[in-house]
Order: structure tokens, then C-alpha cells, then sequence
């Protein structure tokens, strides 16, 4: 196939245009979506780039058929993705589970809204609970949470490589501001910059006639017994687990070693990181730690991250959502955690510089510093 | 037996005097006369339908309730060489994938769907299906389907019959009589366009019926209230090859 950017090239672009060109540069043959917003720029932009690119577009009648559709796609061995948000990406779970339970490689692009329910069409982070353990399931899924224009395009890119390497539902989580935001990024061809997205195979209508060539493909999500399940999942968990360590990724600066450590993700973490670096120019030792997979989520670094810490600062826009991971992973650990929620909101860095200058000042950490 | 029935998966697994049975047998004598094993893509939905996941030598994936059109929807919008059958009961297709059905046969989605009406939900255990007829007893309407409270059995086949693009194929048939089904399903199968064969079909395990109440009912009464024969054959003049 020919590349549809040659080499690099710098664009001005929004988030939600972003996502499109990465899935047409990644190959995606074809987007089945459902509008809600804030992702419905990315259907208006691809079905463009579809017409120009000999890619496919097909609005279904809800976010169920545009879920179960993308695995229809998948399971005849092309790429194909959609895009979802808040109570879209309720209805959406539903088919995740089904790529869950029978590891179908399909890319879902979330831009978070506010919840519960309708609530606002603008941002928030209140849907890293679904993303990374919606429907019935265990989880068995990729979630990268990015913070900003360019992430937004790596992490596309990236996801259709890990869904179609290790066969498993990938997320690539954003929310509305980073669909709407517009901003220089630079887009490139994935196959010259050494970048893998994926290599497509049919999982039905492969060649070959059934019971004649090659024995069927007989695809089923429906166990009998439970023993029957349990091998199932005890064989997928332990995939799950051993491809955890691989593929969980995290940023960090000055840590361990902070005396705070700020934790955030998505957009968020822009201003986590930069309240950090003003107090660090203060000479003040304030870490900063961002799980970029919230799932699997990077918790052996986080713990490294957040030794010899007084304070963990957990900033959110949601109401303890990122909290209960951070937690999780620090269980054991002595040092205390401080949540900052805004649930729907988002967070500029001057209210984190705050937040960690009272942190610096309290009576917490002064006692938590004499051990 | 037809040559599609995947020999290493019989015994089959429903119940004695089940109608699903009799509607795979058309489906694979179907396929065998098309000649059509390796281009076959078998869907089936949950409930009985999902039984039939290991039936045949084709292809075949099993999903969830209702989502059966959705998902071969998206497979053959990118693979059009393919032909693809979803193989759902009436819960499935009129009740909580209706507008999934709707929507296919509006978009003129070229899936050939096949609708097993029992008029039960048959493997969740006896309840009312949307198919259930005034005055039939379930587990949900111990007393008889009461029209005034639940309303009238659903008419999928006409329903769709209006809705459908204008190269359809819908069609009621029975597993009653097998021949005439037989003659749908390969019409249904050849059609270019979104077709429907909704099939009459037997639950004497929840209709709590012996062998001969269980014909009297699928010869006599369903077919009062579902005409059987074909109900649009708008593509008529364009066959897949």
C-alpha cells in the first residue's frame, strides 16, 4: 500500500482530525461509527479521507451495531476502528466484552465527556473505570491514556499494532478538550519511522474450503460448564499478566526521590507535569508520575516512583476513578495519598502548584517527613 | 445428512422434536446445492440459535443476543465475497435486535437472515416471546398472553417486508414443510440484497406439547397467525452467482 504521508509532515490539526489520519495512516479499512459527541469530528473527517484513500465509512444505527460491526470487520481480516464517548460508550461495552472473551484486535477511540449519564458533552475523566474493566469481564484490554495532539497520533498508531500483535481489544483514551483543541503536530508514515501497526489476517473466510482444505473456524464466546471457562480464562489471564509487564508504560520526572509526587494522566498530566517543574525551580523536590496504560497499569514503577515520597498528590478529573488504581498499586506502601477531584472539570497547573504548596506547608507531611 | 453437517458435532444438541434440526437440514442441503462451503459465513445468535455454533463445515462465529445482523453487517460490507447468514429466533431478531434488523433491511445490508419463530423464548426457559400468540400460556404469562396488556404477536416477516430496500427477499416458510423451505433459503442465499426467512418452527420442550398436539400447533395454528409463502421478492431478476 502505498503510504498516505510521505516521510514527515507537520500539520495543524485537531485532535479528533488527529485520530483520523493516524487510523488512515495505521491502514484502517474501514471506521463503523454512531455520532455523539465530542467524537463526531473524527467520523466527519474520515469519511473525507475515506473517499480520497479508498477506505470505508458506514453510519450504523447505534454505538452497539458500531461496536459489533468493527468485530465483523476484524474477524474478515482488515483493520477497522470506531469512536465513542460517555453514554455511547456505555452501549459500546457490550461488543468489548465480546472482543474480550474471543480477543478480537479492534481499536476504540474513547473521548471522554462528562457522566454519569448524559451530563455534558465537553470532557471529563470519568470513563477509565469502563474503559479498562467495562462489561462483564476481567479486563483484558489495552487502555492508553494520552495527553496531547501528538499522542494522540502515536498511540492510534500504536494501538492497531498491539491489537493486532497480541489479538485484544485496545483503547486509545482521550477526552473532549484533546478532541476539540487544535495544534501542531507532526504526522508521519508509520512503516519509515519503524512504528508496528499490525498485520491483518482472517479469523473467518480464510482460504481454503472448511471440513474440505483446513478444518472450520468455529468462533464462539458461550461455554457449557464452568470448568470449561475457567481453563479458558485461567489461559487468558495468564497472557493478560505476562503481556502486562511488556507492554505497561508510565512517564516520570524527578522520581523517586520527590518528596511530593504528583500523579495525573491524559491532559491532566500537562499540568501535573508543569506544576511540578515550577516547584522544581523553586528547589523544591515535586516528582511527577503519569501511567500512560491505565491498563495494564504500571504499578512495579509507580511504586518505585513514590519511594521515600511524603506526600502522593492524585489529581483527576473524575471522582477517584485514576485514585482507586493509584492505590491499588501503592497497597503496602506507607505513604499517603491526597486526592484532587474535579469531575468534569479540567485542571489548569496553577490549582496543582497550589494544591502541592499546601501539602509542602501541612502538618501531614512535616510529621510524615520526622518518620 | 447433508455434506456441509459437520459429522464430529452429532449427535446435535437439541431437544428431542425441536425445529431447529429440520431448518439446519435445508439450510445444508441449501448450501450443498449451491455449492457454496467455502463461501458461507454461518452467524448465530444466543438462545437456541447458538447451539448450532459447531453445526456445519463452515465458518462460523457465535455472538450476543440480537447482535448476529451487526456483526455480519460488518463483515461483509469488507468482504462482499463472502455470504453471510445470520441465523437468529425471534427474541433475537424482533425484540432486542429490532432495530438492528430494521436498520439492515432499510440500508439494504446483503444478509441473508433467518429467523427461527417457536413463539417462546425457548433456552431461557419458557417466556413470552414477541411471536407468543393471544391466549398462549408462558412462564411469563402463566395465565395466557393477554393483547390488552401485552399487546399482539409481532408480524417480523410483513414488518420487514415494508421496511426492506426495494431488492429484498422476505419470506415465511415452516419447518412443516421442508421442500418449500428449501426453495426459500436458496432464493434468500442467491439474493443479492437483504433478505428475511422468518421458519415456523417446534418447541414441544416449553410448549409442554406431545408429538401430535406439537404438528397440530406448527401446521395449524401458527400459520393462522403467520401466513406462510413469499412475501417480496424485489430482486427477482438479480442473482448471486
Amino acid at each position: 500500500m502505498q503510504p498516505v504521508i510521505e516521510g514527515t509532515r507537520r500539520a495543524f490539526l485537531t485532535g479528533n482530525e488527529v485520530v483520523a489520519w493516524a487510523a488512515l495512516a495505521a491502514g484502517a479499512e474501514v471506521m463503523y461509527g454512531y455520532p455523539i459527541t465530542p467524537q463526531n469530528e473524527i467520523m466527519h473527517h474520515w469519511s473525507r479521507l475515506a473517499a480520497r484513500y479508498g477506505r470505508k465509512f458506514l453510519q450504523t444505527e447505534d454505538e452497539l451495531s458500531a461496536g459489533y460491526a468493527t468485530l465483523g470487520a476484524v474477524l474478515g481480516g482488515v483493520k477497522a476502528f470506531t469512536a465513542t464517548a460517555g453514554p455511547g460508550h456505555v452501549l459500546m461495552q457490550e461488543p468489548l466484552a465480546m472482543a474480550e472473551m474471543m480477543a478480537l484486535p479492534i481499536v476504540v477511540v474513547i473521548t471522554q465527556r462528562g457522566g454519569p449519564s448524559t451530563a455534558t458533552v465537553i470532557y471529563s475523566q470519568q470513563e477509565v473505570n469502563m474503559a479498562c474493566f467495562g462489561g462483564n469481564g476481567e479486563g483484558f484490554r489495552l487502555v492508553y491514556s494520552v495527553d496531547g495532539l501528538q499522542e494522540l497520533f502515536n498511540y492510534t498508531l500504536k494501538a492497531f499494532g498491539m491489537a493486532w500483535r497480541y489479538r485484544l481489544p485496545v483503547f486509545v483514551l482521550g477526552d473532549g478538550y484533546q478532541a476539540k483543541m487544535r495544534g501542531a503536530v507532526t504526522l508521519y508514515d508509520p512503516a519509515t519511522a519503524g512504528v508496528e501497526t499490525g498485520e491483518a489476517k482472517p479469523l473467518l473466510g480464510g482460504p481454503g474450503v472448511p471440513g474440505k482444505e483446513r478444518p472450520p473456524a468455529h468462533l464462539r464466546n458461550t461455554y457449557n460448564l464452568e470448568e470449561e471457562l475457567l481453563a479458558v480464562l485461567q489461559e487468558k489471564a495468564a497472557f493478560f499478566d505476562a503481556l502486562s509487564e511488556r507492554v505497561a508504560e508510565h512517564e516520570q520526572e524527578a522520581a523517586p526521590g520527590a518528596k511530593v509526587l504528583l500523579v495525573a494522566h491524559g491532559i491532566v498530566a500537562s499540568a501535573a507535569r508543569a506544576a511540578g517543574r515550577r516547584w522544581r525551580q523553586r528547589g523544591e523536590a515535586v516528582g511527577f508520575f503519569r501511567p500512560i496504560t491505565l491498563r495494564p497499569f504500571p504499578a512495579r514503577a509507580l511504586v518505585r516512583a513514590a519511594e521515600g515520597a511524603a506526600a502522593v498528590l492524585v489529581a483527576e478529573s473524575a471522582y477517584g476513578q485514576l485514585e482507586r488504581l493509584v492505590r491499588t498499586a501503592l497497597y503496602g506502601s506507607q505513604v499517603p495519598i491526597y486526592p484532587y477531584q474535579r469531575p468534569g472539570m479540567g485542571i489548569t497547573p496553577e490549582e496543582l502548584e497550589e494544591e502541592v504548596g499546601k501539602l509542602l506547608a501541612g502538618r501531614d507531611l512535616a510529621r510524615a517527613a520526622e518518620g | 445428512m447433508p455434506k456441509v453437517w459437520r459429522r464430529e458435532s452429532k449427535p446435535h444438541k437439541f431437544c428431542p422434536g425441536c425445529g431447529h434440526p429440520l431448518l439446519l437440514k435445508a439450510l445444508g442441503e441449501a448450501v450443498d446445492d449451491l455449492g457454496w462451503q467455502g463461501r458461507v459465513i454461518f452467524g448465530c445468535d444466543i438462545g437456541c440459535s447458538l447451539l448450532a455454533w459447531d453445526f456445519f463445515d463452515l465458518d462460523s462465529v457465535q455472538t450476543h443476543h440480537g447482535r448476529t445482523i451487526p456483526v455480519l453487517v460488518g463483515l461483509k460490507r469488507v468482504r462482499p465475497d463472502l455470504v453471510t447468514v445470520a441465523y437468529m429466533g425471534d427474541g433475537g431478531a424482533y425484540a432486542i435486535g429490532a432495530h438492528h434488523l430494521i436498520s439492515a433491511a432499510s440500508r439494504d445490508e446483503a444478509v441473508c437472515t433467518l429467523v427461527v419463530n417457536n413463539a417462546v423464548y425457548a433456552m431461557t426457559g419458557g417466556q413470552m416471546a414477541p411471536t407468543t400468540l393471544p391466549g398462549q400460556k408462558t412462564e411469563t404469562t402463566p395465565f395466557g398472553r393477554d393483547p390488552a396488556w401485552t399487546g399482539l404477536p409481532l408480524k417480523g416477516a410483513e414488518m420487514v417486508a415494508a421496511v426492506s430496500a426495494p431488492g429484498a427477499y422476505v419470506a415465511r416458510g415452516t419447518v412443516a414443510n421442508l421442500r418449500q423451505l428449501k426453495r426459500y433459503l436458496i432464493r434468500a442465499l442467491q439474493n443479492p440484497h437483504f433478505s428475511l426467512v422468518e421458519v415456523l418452527s417446534s418447541c414441544p420442550t416449553n410448549w409442554r406439547t406431545n408429538a401430535a398436539e406439537t404438528w397440530e400447533w406448527i401446521e395449524k395454528v401458527m400459520p393462522q397467525h403467520y401466513p406462510l409463502g413469499e412475501l417480496k421478492d424485489g430482486g427477482s431478476e438479480e442473482t448471486e452467482t
